[in-house]
């Protein structure tokens, strides 16, 4: 354990908002020199008020330790003015910045002119950063405004359409995506809230998921979390310390086009429903035949340990870790970073419940979509539909203080 | 307490008002230097003296006309400081009042109607209270603005009323919608009287614990759900229909006395918004006659009369609020026609025929002004 716990390192929002300057002082050293190493440390146990540093070559949020929790907002852009979409991107990165060092955007939540509504809605005064972490992307449709055709990535592809697909459309795409992970659900959900208001006139909600369980592990040593289906999956993860599978599977590399994307990667969003009452009616041996994996451990078939290397050809041919691995798809890895959800029920009395799959990847081409293809006779797709769907770029890093989401994409246009 | 503020000279303008008594004879005054002789004729209203110390003030009124006629204590921003009224040809009335140091205008008002022939005067002596002209230039336009969609309700919610008491189905559906425009426009202003909107403009859903909506429900709401459910119109009916009428007049009569201040104004334009976000966007309104657009526009239109008035002061504080609320406003209404033929009609699609995504850019559109719009009254308050 570490000594963590000193008020220093886990300032409430509230004695930031107090200290000014010293805020701002403890802020940007938490953003200095150690950055990459701060944010790729294995964190083995993350004290919830810690905040990740928001600079850096590429963006928080993905090869971060997993957050506890969700809630991750698709919007649609509604104003034609590039000038004010940029302007947008620089409020939302100033805001990005305050709220994951743990302070109030704006001026505040209050004590300033009581005509006027405060500038931060307030819900997360008093509370800890959390480990917030605000990560943003940028859709295919984003692409036919602004004149940025030109500047679309090739792999920004528009996703197939893969088999058992139910897309509802209002669940699905988006010309901008932020992720926000952090430990305190009302952390993540103030970060976003506090976007969309400020984004009102120029960008609009398209759709929002609350996720309130990790699904995922980029902690080696951690355990891998259950699903809402019992299982662990995705034992082989990448980790954000391993530096050279981020290199290899991730991020995208200096020499891969467009210049603007390099330091990024591509996100795939997924809603994906399950089937969560007739999952419990299947009888243990099914469930573990499914998974190809057991459910109290979580070793692969006929090992004994989670993280013991599968042997595939000991698995039913349609076993999802059978499928899902990437020796049966010639080496496709993703990042996973994904959620479960529950959304109330839905009118037939059964739980709205399931994974809100996150991946991330160097070129969606070579990761989510062969992986998904392979997926197609998967035994678990019994269980399990694809309801909602997002792909997104996910530019570099914001570097420093003067720096803003997007830059590299929008100040080098013609 | 609170510390002060820019803003503290809105802030000491509504204790003002606390302050000030109601209009109260006393026999026993004194002349002096807080009497103030009006002589009110057909034409003229005479003053003895424009300057008075503030504090207790008695005006020693008599009408030397032939017209009955009103004499009022106001505000630069047309508020009533106090005020008598009915004094007959020949006679004699003592008004008095409270008042801080300031500047006010005397009125008389022959035949009881109209602005009145004005005086300004002065009360002297402490602080005085003291706010942009123009600001209150535009409280008082505002209070016209209300009182004009006051007198232009009455003979559209007659013509209802006249149809529902003729059994008249179709007539009555028809002139429903003109008839709430004049009291949508102005809504924030017309609850501010508490008892005149739980008996026109409640809902259903609206009546407090213990209401029986069979003999307590009444107003617009109550007469929608006979005409466009029920389909049909009954002696109950037409018996809310003159209830209607009664409580309209009240408010025809009440809303020239409203308490309306440049940041209520703003806030009141906000309120609009906010009526159109929570009720109309979502059709709770008007559930059964599907006029929720034209209630819409009305409310946007209220807000932007506000907007307008208040904007001169907005724009030296804030020019870029302003540029973004006259864009706002412009993409809101350009959104609106989409659904009405005729520009210059009010007859709106119904609001069951919008579907789910229109909807959706309908309120996207109402979020984008309203968020802007929740900054005005800082821009009029510095």
């Amino acid at each position: 354990m570490t000594d963590n716990d000193t008020p220093s390192h886990s300032p409430s929002r509230r004695a930031l908002l107090g200290w000014g300057g010293a805020g701002l002082a403890l802020g940007a050293a938490a953003a200095g020199g150690a950055v990459a190493m701060a944010r790729t440390d294995d964190e083995p146990a993350p004290d919830t008020g810690t905040a990740i540093a928001f600079h850096g070559p590429h963006q928080a949020g993905i090869a971060t330790p997993v957050q506890d929790r969700l809630h991750f907002a698709a919007f649609d852009v509604t104003t034609d003015d590039r000038a004010e979409f940029v302007q947008l991107l620089k409020d939302w990165t100033e805001a990005a910045r305050r709220m994951t060092a743990g302070r109030p955007v704006g001026e505040g939540g209050f004590g300033g002119l009581p005509e006027a509504p405060p500038d931060d809605t307030g819900e997360a005064l008093d509370l800890k950063p959390s480990r917030l972490t605000l990560t943003i992307g940028f859709g295919p449709s984003l692409f036919e405004k602004f004149g940025l055709a030109e500047q679309r990535p090739a792999a920004l592809v528009d996703l197939p359409k893969f088999a058992g697909d139910n897309l509802d459309k209002n669940r699905s795409g988006g010309d901008l995506c932020v992720q926000a992970c952090a430990d305190d659900p009302q952390v993540a959900v103030h970060a976003v809230r506090n976007l969309a208001r400020i984004g009102f006139g120029k960008v609009v909600i398209r759709w929002s998921q609350l996720g309130f369980g990790k699904t995922s592990s980029t902690t080696p040593e951690a355990q891998t979390p259950r699903n809402l289906m019992g299982f662990k999956d995705g034992t082989r993860n990448i980790a954000g310390t391993e530096t050279d599978r981020l290199k290899k599977f991730v991020w995208v590399d200096d020499t891969d086009d467009p210049a603007w994307m390099r330091g990024g990667s591509y996100l795939v969003a997924r809603r994906i429903r399950m089937h969560i009452e007739t999952w419990d009616r299947t009888s243990l041996q099914e469930q573990e035949d499914i998974f190809g994996r057991d459910k109290g451990e979580g070793a692969p078939v006929g090992k004994a340990k989670e993280r013991d290397e599968p042997f595939l050809k000991a698995m039913k041919p349609d076993a999802h870790v059978r499928l899902a691995h990437p020796d049966a798809n010639h080496g496709a890895t993703i990042l996973r970073r994904g959620y479960s959800f529950t959304d109330g029920t839905d009118g037939l009395g059964r739980l709205d419940a399931g994974l809100f799959f996150l991946a991330y990847q160097r070129d969606v081409r070579k990761g989510f979509i062969p992986i998904q293809r392979n997926l197609a006779t998967d035994a678990l797709n019994e269980y399990i539909q694809h309801v909602g769907s997002a792909l997104f770029a996910i530019p570099p890093g914001v570097r420093d203080k003067d720096d803003w989401w997007g830059r590299t994409l929008f100040s080098k246009e013609a | 307490m609170r510390p002060a503020s820019p803003v503290s000279v809105v802030i000491a303008a509504a204790a003002a008002l606390t302050a000030v008594t109601g209009c109260t004879e006393k026999s026993n005054a004194k002349d002096g230097d807080h009497v103030v002789h009006v002589t009110a004729t057909d034409d003229k209203c005479e003053v003895s003296k424009k300057e008075f110390p503030a504090g207790h003030v008695e005006l020693a009124v008599e009408n030397k006309g032939s017209k009955v006629t009103e004499v009022y204590v106001l505000f630069p921003d047309d508020r009533v400081v106090t005020e008598r009224e009915n004094i007959g040809p020949g006679t004699k009335q003592r008004v008095t009042a409270e008042v801080k140091a300031g500047e006010y205008q005397i009125a008389c008002k022959p035949g009881m109607k109209g602005k009145g022939i004005r005086q300004a005067v002065k009360a002297t002596g402490g602080k005085a209270v003291k706010r942009d002209p123009r600001l209150d230039e535009a409280v008082a336009a505002y209070r016209a603005y209300t009182q004009e969609q006051a007198d232009g309700t009455l003979p559209k919610a007659e013509t209802f009323a006249r149809a529902v008491k003729d059994g008249d189905l179709d007539a009555a559906k028809k002139a429903y919608a003109p008839s709430r425009i004049g009291w949508e426009r102005t809504e924030p202003v017309a609850e501010s009287f508490g008892d005149i909107d739980p008996k026109v403009d409640v809902r259903e859903d609206g009546l407090e614990a213990g209401q029986d909506p069979a003999k307590d429900w009444t107003g617009w709401h109550r007469l929608e759900k006979a005409l466009w459910q029920d389909k049909k119109i009954g002696d109950r009916e037409k018996e809310l229909a003159d209830r209607l009428i009664t409580d309209l007049k009240d408010w025809q009569e009440r809303v020239g006395k409203a308490d309306i201040t440049p940041t209520s104004m703003a806030n009141g334009a906000k309120e609009l918004l906010d009526e159109v976000a929570t009720g109309k966007v979502t059709g709770e309104e008007e559930r059964y006659s599907h006029t929720d657009l034209v209630d819409f526009k009305a409310n946007v239109e209220g807000a932007q009369k506000s907007y307008e008035l208040l904007k001169p002061v907005a724009q030296e504080n804030d020019k870029a609020l302003t540029t973004e609320l006259d864009k706002q406003f412009a993409t809101l209404n350009t959104l609106l026609d989409k659904y009405r033929p005729d520009t210059t009609s009010y007859d709106f699609t119904s609001y069951d025929k919008v579907g789910k995504a229109d909807r959706k850019e309908l309120s996207d559109a109402v979020n984008a002004l309203a968020e802007p719009l929740s900054k005005l009254a800082a821009a009029v308050a510095k």
